[in-house]
Formats: C-alpha cells, sequence, structure tokens
C-alpha cells in the first residue's frame, strides 16, 4: 500500500512540477475530505495545501458553483446531481489518466452514466451507501427479510423513519414492488404510506437522534443509512442494517473539478489521495461510508461493516441506485408527503 | 404635539426620535421587505438569473388544501394553547398581585421569570425527557401510585401544547400582573365597605380593570404559537405537522424561500385579520 502513495506522490510531484498550490474544496462538513490528519499527510507528499468551504444542502453547492467561479478546484456531488451540474457547464471533464487509483474503480461505478457524457469523465465514483433500514436486534428473534415488516401492527408505535419527502417515496416504491426512479403508481405509494404513518412513534432527523431514540429503547426498527448504522454499532447500540428482499436503495458520491478551476493539476492529485486505499482503510476506522475503489474495500478488515455487508455480491445485487430526479418531481413527491403528513 | 411649535423643538424632537426610528427600519422593516418580495418572485434572485416576478407563490396556498387545513390546526392549538396560559397564568398573576405581600413575593416572581432565562430549545428538550415513555414523569408516578401507568403522553398534541403553555404562561403572568397590582386598593376598600363579596370583586372590579393586561398577555401567547415549529416537530412527532413546521421546511428542507415566504405572509395576514375582527368586541368588553 505504501508503495502505490509514495508512486501517486512521486506522479504528482513530478505532473506538477513541485508547484505548490492552495487548492479549495467545497464539501459537507465532515465528511472525509476536511479530515486533518490526511491534508497534513497530503500537504507533506505533494506541497498543496487545502482549504474548505461547506455547504447545507446540494442547492446550496450548485448555487455556489453557479455564483463564484474560479473559487473552488474540487466539489463533492452527489451523483444524482451530476448530470445537472455536467450540464449547466459547471463542472470539466477529468483526465483520468494521471489518477494513478482510477483504474481500481469497478466499471459499474466508473462507467456510470450519471458521471460520463460523450465518454467524458465529469466526476470521479468516491464513495457510496445505503438508505435502508435498521433494528433493535433486542426486539427481533430473528432479522427480518422484508421490508413489510415496518407495517406490521406487532411493532406498531415503535417505528420510525426520517421525515424526507424523496426517502419516504422511495420507501413505498420498494415496498410496492415499484421502480424507485419512476414511481408509476404514486397512489398506490401515497395509500402505502398512508398505512404506514400510524405504526410510527416519531420521525428522526439526524443520526444523534436516530441513536437517542434507540438507546432509549424507543424503536424496534427504523430506515436508516448504512454509513450511520455502523457508527451507531461502533457506539455500542444494538443495531443491525438490514438489505431487505424488496432491495435498498442505492446513492453514489462523486468528487469532480469545477470548470473554472485554475488549479486542475492539483485537484487531480487531491482526488487521486481521496480514493487512495490506504487513505480509506484509515478512514473507515473513524466510520466512512463504502469505498467506490475496489481495492480500497478489501483492503478493509474482514470484521469492518463495510466490507462484511456492503462487500457481499448478493447485497450489491439488490441496490438500487438513485437516479437524478428533477424539480417537478421533487415537488409532487414533497406534496404528497406533506398532504400524507397533514392528515395525521 | 400642539405645544411644539418652535422649529427648534421639533427639531430636537427628530434627533431624540431617529435612533428609534432607525433601530425600527433596521430591524423590523427592511427584514420584512425582504421577505415581501421574496414571496413574489420565481426565484431568488441570487440563485436564478431569469428570475420573474409572479403571484403563484400565494396562488398554490389557495390551490392546495393542506396549507388551509394545517393553518386552521395551528390556529386551534394557538387557541387552546392561550386559554390554558390565561386559564393558569391570570390565578397565579391574582395570587402574586392581591395576596401575597413582601419579600415572598418578589422571590415567587422571580420563580416565575426563571424559565425565561434558559433558552426556549433546552426547555423543550427537557419535557422531552419528561414526557417519553419510560421517562421521569411515568417513573415517578410508577413509584407512587401501585398500578401499572402507560401515559403515552410523548408524541401526541397533549405533550404539545404542554411545552407550549409552559413557555408561554410567563408572559400572560407578567401582564397580567402588572395590570392587578396598578389598582388602587381604596376601590376595593370601597366595594368591600359597600358589602361587595370576593367573587363579586373579582368580576365587578378587578377582572375589567385588568382586561387590558390580561388581554396583551393572550396576544402575546396567541401571535408566535400560531407560527410555532420547533417545539410541534419535537414533542408532535409524527402528529407534530403545523402551518408552522411546513414553512420551516420551504425554507430548510426544500430550499424554497419564494413559498415559505408566502405562506408567512399569509399567516401575517391571518392573524392580523382576526384582531382586526376582534378588536371591536374586546373594545367595547373593556367599557
Amino acid at each position: 500500500m505504501k508503495s502505490i502513495l509514495t508512486l501517486t506522490t512521486a506522479l504528482a510531484l513530478t505532473a506538477s512540477g513541485a508547484l505548490a498550490d492552495e487548492i479549495r474544496v467545497l464539501n459537507w462538513q465532515g465528511y472525509g475530505t476536511d479530515l486533518d490528519w490526511s491534508l497534513k499527510a497530503f500537504e507533506e507528499a505533494t506541497g498543496h495545501s487545502v482549504v474548505h468551504e461547506y455547504f447545507n444542502s446540494e442547492q446550496e453547492m450548485l448555487t455556489k458553483l453557479r455564483t463564484n467561479p474560479g473559487a473552488y478546484d474540487v466539489v463533492m456531488i452527489n451523483a444524482a446531481f451530476t448530470p445537472q451540474a455536467i450540464a449547466e457547464g459547471l463542472v470539466a471533464p477529468i483526465d483520468t489518466s494521471t489518477i494513478g487509483n482510477y483504474a481500481d474503480i469497478p466499471a459499474s461505478f466508473a462507467e456510470d452514466p450519471k458521471l460520463n457524457v460523450d465518454g467524458k469523465v465529469y466526476g470521479v465514483p468516491w464513495t457510496w451507501g445505503l438508505t435502508s433500514f435498521a433494528i433493535n436486534t433486542e426486539a427481533w428473534d430473528e432479522v427480518p427479510t422484508s421490508v413489510q415488516v415496518l407495517w406490521d401492527p406487532a411493532h406498531a408505535g415503535r417505528i420510525s423513519i426520517r421525515d424526507d419527502a424523496i426517502e419516504a417515496m422511495q420507501l413505498g416504491a420498494l415496498a410496492t414492488g415499484q421502480d424507485i426512479n419512476d414511481i408509476e403508481d404514486l397512489d398506490a405509494v401515497e395509500a402505502k404510506l398512508a398505512e404506514l404513518l400510524p405504526n410510527l412513534r416519531t420521525f428522526w432527523s439526524s443520526e444523534n437522534d436516530w441513536n437517542q431514540f434507540m438507546a432509549a429503547g424507543e424503536l424496534d426498527a427504523a430506515t436508516y443509512w448504512s454509513g450511520s448504522a455502523s457508527r451507531s454499532a461502533a457506539m455500542g447500540l444494538p443495531v443491525q442494517f438490514v438489505v431487505p428482499e424488496e432491495g435498498a436503495v442505492g446513492w453514489l458520491d462523486g468528487l469532480s473539478i469545477p470548470a473554472t478551476s485554475e488549479h486542475q493539476e492539483a485537484a487531480r492529485a487531491f482526488i487521486d489521495w481521496m480514493i487512495d486505499p490506504e487513505f480509506y482503510v484509515k478512514w473507515d476506522a473513524e466510520g466512512a461510508p463504502a469505498s467506490a475503489n475496489a481495492k480500497a474495500m478489501e483492503a478493509l478488515p474482514d470484521d469492518a461493516f463495510n466490507k462484511a455487508v456492503l462487500g457481499d455480491p448478493e447485497v450489491v445485487a439488490r441496490v438500487h441506485f438513485q437516479a437524478p430526479i428533477d424539480d417537478e418531481t421533487r415537488e409532487k413527491y414533497l406534496e404528497i408527503w406533506q398532504r400524507l403528513k397533514a392528515a395525521q | 404635539m400642539a405645544e411644539l411649535a418652535t422649529p427648534a423643538d421639533k427639531r430636537r424632537l427628530a434627533t431624540l426620535l431617529s435612533p428609534a426610528y432607525l433601530w425600527l427600519t433596521l430591524a423590523v422593516f427592511l427584514p420584512l421587505s425582504a421577505m415581501l418580495f421574496f414571496s413574489f418572485v420565481t426565484d431568488l434572485p441570487q440563485d436564478a438569473p431569469d428570475w420573474a416576478f409572479t403571484l403563484e407563490n400565494y396562488g398554490k396556498f389557495l390551490e392546495n388544501p393542506v396549507y388551509g387545513k394545517l393553518l386552521w390546526k395551528s390556529l386551534k392549538l394557538a387557541a387552546t394553547v392561550t386559554l390554558f396560559c390565561i386559564l393558569i397564568g391570570y390565578p397565579c398573576a391574582l395570587v402574586l398581585a392581591r395576596v401575597i405581600k413582601g419579600r415572598a413575593r418578589e422571590v415567587l416572581f422571580l420563580l416565575v421569570i426563571l424559565p425565561f432565562w434558559s433558552n426556549s430549545l433546552v426547555r423543550i428538550f427537557s419535557w422531552a425527557i419528561v414526557l417519553r415513555g419510560n421517562g421521569i414523569l411515568e417513573r415517578t408516578l410508577e413509584a407512587i401510585l401501585p398500578w401499572d401507568i402507560r401515559l403515552n403522553l410523548m408524541f401526541t398534541t397533549n405533550a404539545v401544547v404542554i411545552g407550549l403553555v409552559h413557555s408561554y404562561l410567563p408572559y400572560v403572568i407578567l401582564t397580567s400582573y402588572l395590570a392587578l397590582q396598578a389598582i388602587d386598593d381604596d376601590i376595593i376598600d370601597a366595594a368591600r365597605s359597600m358589602g361587595a363579596g370576593k367573587l363579586t370583586i373579582l368580576r365587578r372590579l378587578l377582572l375589567p380593570l385588568s382586561l387590558p393586561g390580561l388581554l396583551a398577555g393572550a396576544v402575546l401567547v396567541f401571535v408566535p404559537v400560531v407560527g410555532s415549529f420547533m417545539e410541534p416537530r419535537i414533542l408532535g412527532g409524527r402528529v407534530g405537522t403545523y402551518f408552522g413546521t411546513v414553512i420551516e421546511d420551504q425554507f430548510v428542507a426544500v430550499y424554497n424561500w419564494p413559498l415559505g415566504a408566502a405562506l408567512s405572509f399569509v399567516l401575517l395576514a391571518v392573524v392580523l385579520l382576526i384582531f382586526a375582527l376582534t378588536s371591536p368586541i374586546l373594545r367595547k368588553a373593556q367599557t
């Protein structure tokens, strides 16, 4: 692993002519790119220093890219939003030949049509994860295999989902056997969710919230994110993440380079660093989502949540990756979701 | 104003008043007019270069019955909370102003204001700890009473009402207290000397004379509760969707500021309308 890193470093050094740049990264706060130890090591290895700016919603991220040309060199974009950024000309094609670790990203991620247009790469797959549900292992005799258990009257008042229109609608789509990216029978989903709501104890809104409800023993099962589930389990909560037979919703986060970046060389070196196995193994120890780099996943210890659960090809086969959602659909989902909540 | 005839007086008046008006302009008028502007546009000007003026945001309120339904739900909640605040707060103020004297009054008064010194979010989270299943309230009752207690208060409308009443009670107590304290003792003595009973004094003297204070308190409670979002969200859970939470969603979750601003102004208009309609009745009651 060391050799890969030194090789990358050497490449980066020769490529940039050892010029030190300051690159600006736009991402969620506390999401992998801004770890102190990693940035220090990156600066030592390449000479480039990294400055961060944060966003609080995907819309805000797009706004920042539109209104501050030249201000950012690397931006983290949920792949569902990358097509919009490409269409608006906000991100530049990336020359992947200088990103050494790119070759280790499996084709299923690397050739994702959301990140590639006309044979050009606009986003390097970085991390991925699942939205499904997790159970309180003390409340179940055996691990459920179907998402329908959330509707089970035996667990009435001990279920929770996140107060989010898109997550709720996609859960309803899975439960009614529909395509999460193209819900044809919205009425069926609405009816299904209307049956679910009386079963809920409350909505959860943040990971911290979720952990508190579980720790207080208020919930038997609740929708959750795979990365968060691994953190909750690491905290000692009796939690198990379930990928039911109906499948789970997958998301993919990519790293892109804004079209107006003036430090593209250094930006590519940073992206390479972010998908490097050595960096990922250390990050995973602190609680990370799954890496898009197959070599990085292999490098994890066997008992790591990301390797044990998300490394299973059978699980991966059940994942429905989220496609871009246009504004019209988003508003329609929100309207249905608000109608359902108002009826309570 | 008639005696302020000389120009020098007028100038002095303008100088003295200008800080107050400047403050009002900066703190109230500018933010409100920015929001009013947002409520009439299609997109935020800083996000979309092709923004335009529209009435569609207000149209959505009329088109979608969900908003009207939630507004009605919020108004009912505010009426309930105000009623409970009056029922609990007015007797407290009465005892504080007319019965207790000296040091004890100061101490009790401090206790009334004390919750105000803590952050409202902290207060609501404390209620969440008290009310939740197997929480402080349930355990205490279980320790006292022999049978099994399942209150199930958390995540119900009752929990929201309890949290809100506790948060806003001091307003009613303070305003009623000030009005009750200002009533001259001689009037009460005169009434008593003419043979009026305690209930008659309360009904014919204390209540009418302190009504302005009580009403001011009620307004101070009603207005913020109609638009409340944090308390219903935390204590209401599944049933905690109100007009205020929908507005918050527009600003925070879906980034639709124009719709959020329009809904806020609908709320403001409805509240003003309620006061406009009720003020003649209230004025009549006062005389």
